[in-house]
């Protein structure tokens, strides 16, 4: 594996930057800059570089779609939220209509936010790609095609000339795909959901979202461990706050970052993504979450230092 | 894990020691269980006495908020005193802060949740739970 690259960060829903809110962005950088000169584009960009990411960019708003470039010339991809469309249009643009290509897709669950992208995705409208969607439900096609039935959306799933295969995975042995191997764990959300690990060239990522953690089970606390044992890459669902998470979203099927920092110290996890950002957050919500489970980190460490970020739409984590 | 308790009138003073973690927080709610229990049936409150608590991790938090679940359910009251800077920050981090009352001291605590309780801390009438 060589890179993961973020496509749709956000959950349950889509949200865009408001006009209100790239105001506050430009004013803010504007009242750093007050009294400076720029002699060059260089001194510029340094400047810009060095502003706060909530004023010189921001998290995103597409649902979940992360890519795992493996480097076998196929593509993977978990998830086929509103990120799944931007990733199709540069994947689409990069091969052009005449060359087919083979995307496995990983889907956590049937929930709209991650299956809204299928409408969008390019590749499907091309024939000779082959896409193949995997996941731990019985009913994938069901649902795909129900989304994109009458009178929800004007194109049928029959319409797509690209080849739609659908595979069930099952928690417990591991499957080779992509020249990977991935093992599935059944998570706890409504309607199930299902996390990933994916191991190739001596690396591991984990994705995982949409997915509750009760802290009551040590039995169940021990399989997530197991899943995240020693991984280069947890991606976590960090939507609430713990005291939320157990409190009055209970069985919302969603975790914290607190919870995501105790797993992976558990597990000797290198990396934490903190991803599916809670839609009501604003790009300076998100930032303090990220500077806060930093904090947790290094007060609750025990071993090994465990760097943590925030997944925002276009990030890549390369090694 | 190390742990007393205290009655100050109709107020339960519980003070455990060393960390909350996964190793120790279901000891601490074995032991809270039956306080819990008779702080809500005297329609008091229950106070933690964080001072000699280190740390506090996910699990921990967990044990707290069913404490707080537990009592505000039924009309009685939850609070937290003397946190270490290092716990209060977790609290903080984890939002637990609009969950518990926090103080920095226990008399400052009683002194809101039960004017009998505070007369009998200040008169060291605290008596051992059993």
């Amino acid at each position: 594996m060589k890179r993961v690259r973020f496509w749709g960060t956000r959950g349950s829903l889509p949200v865009a930057l408001t006009a209100s809110g790239v105001r506050a962005k430009v004013r803010a950088a504007l009242h750093g800059a007050s009294g400076r000169t720029f002699a060059s584009d260089d001194e510029l960009e340094r400047y810009v570089d060095a502003l706060e990411f909530p004023i010189s960019g921001t998290y995103g708003g597409h649902t979940s779609c992360v890519e795992i470039e493996t480097g076998s010339g196929e593509y993977v991809l978990c998830d086929l939220g509103s990120g799944a469309r931007p990733f199709a249009q540069a994947a689409v643009a990069r091969h052009g209509p005449d060359a087919p290509q083979t995307y496995h897709v990983f889907l956590s669950h049937l929930h709209w936010d991650h299956i809204m992208g299928m409408p969008f995705f390019g590749p499907a409208y091309l024939k000779g790609n082959v896409i193949r969607i995997y996941g731990g439900h019985a009913e994938i096609e069901a649902a795909l095609r129900r989304q994109q039935g009458k009178p929800s959306f004007p194109v049928e799933m029959s319409i797509m000339p690209a080849t739609l295969e659908y595979v069930r995975l099952e928690p417990g042995p591991v499957h080779e795909v992509a020249g990977m191997a991935v093992k599935v764990l059944k998570q706890r959300h409504g309607g199930d959901s299902y996390g990933y690990r994916f191991t190739a060239g001596g690396r591991t990522v984990v994705y995982t979202t949409d997915s509750e953690h009760r802290l009551v089970n040590p039995d169940e606390t021990a399989r997530f461990v197991d899943l995240f044992r020693d991984a280069d890459l947890v991606i976590f669902d960090a939507m609430y706050s713990l005291a939320d998470s157990i409190s009055v979203k209970a069985d919302w099927g969603h975790s914290s970052n607190i919870v995501g920092v105790d797993l992976c110290h558990l597990a000797g996890v290198r990396h934490l993504c903190l991803f599916h950002h809670e839609p009501a957050c604003d790009d300076v919500a998100i930032e303090r979450l990220l500077k806060e489970t930093r904090r947790y980190e290094e007060i609750s460490r025990s071993g090994s230092a465990l760097h943590v970020s925030a997944a925002y739409d276009g990030m890549e984590i390369d090694w | 894990m190390e742990f007393s308790s205290l009655r100050f009138a109709d107020v339960i003073v519980v003070a455990p020691v060393g960390r909350i973690d996964h190793a120790t927080a279901e000891a601490l709610q074995l032991k809270l269980e039956p306080l819990l229990v008779a702080a809500a049936g005297m329609g008091g409150a229950l106070v933690l006495d964080l001072a000699k608590v280190e740390y506090v991790s996910s699990v921990g938090l967990r044990v707290v908020m069913m404490a707080a679940k537990h009592l505000k359910a039924r009309k009685a009251r939850i609070a937290a005193v003397a946190l270490q800077p290092i716990v209060r920050e977790i609290f903080e981090i984890a939002r637990f802060n609009h969950v518990v009352e926090l103080f920095p001291s226990l008399a400052d605590a009683l002194q809101e949740l039960s004017a009998p309780a505070r007369a009998a801390y200040d008169a060291g009438n605290g008596s051992v739970v059993p």
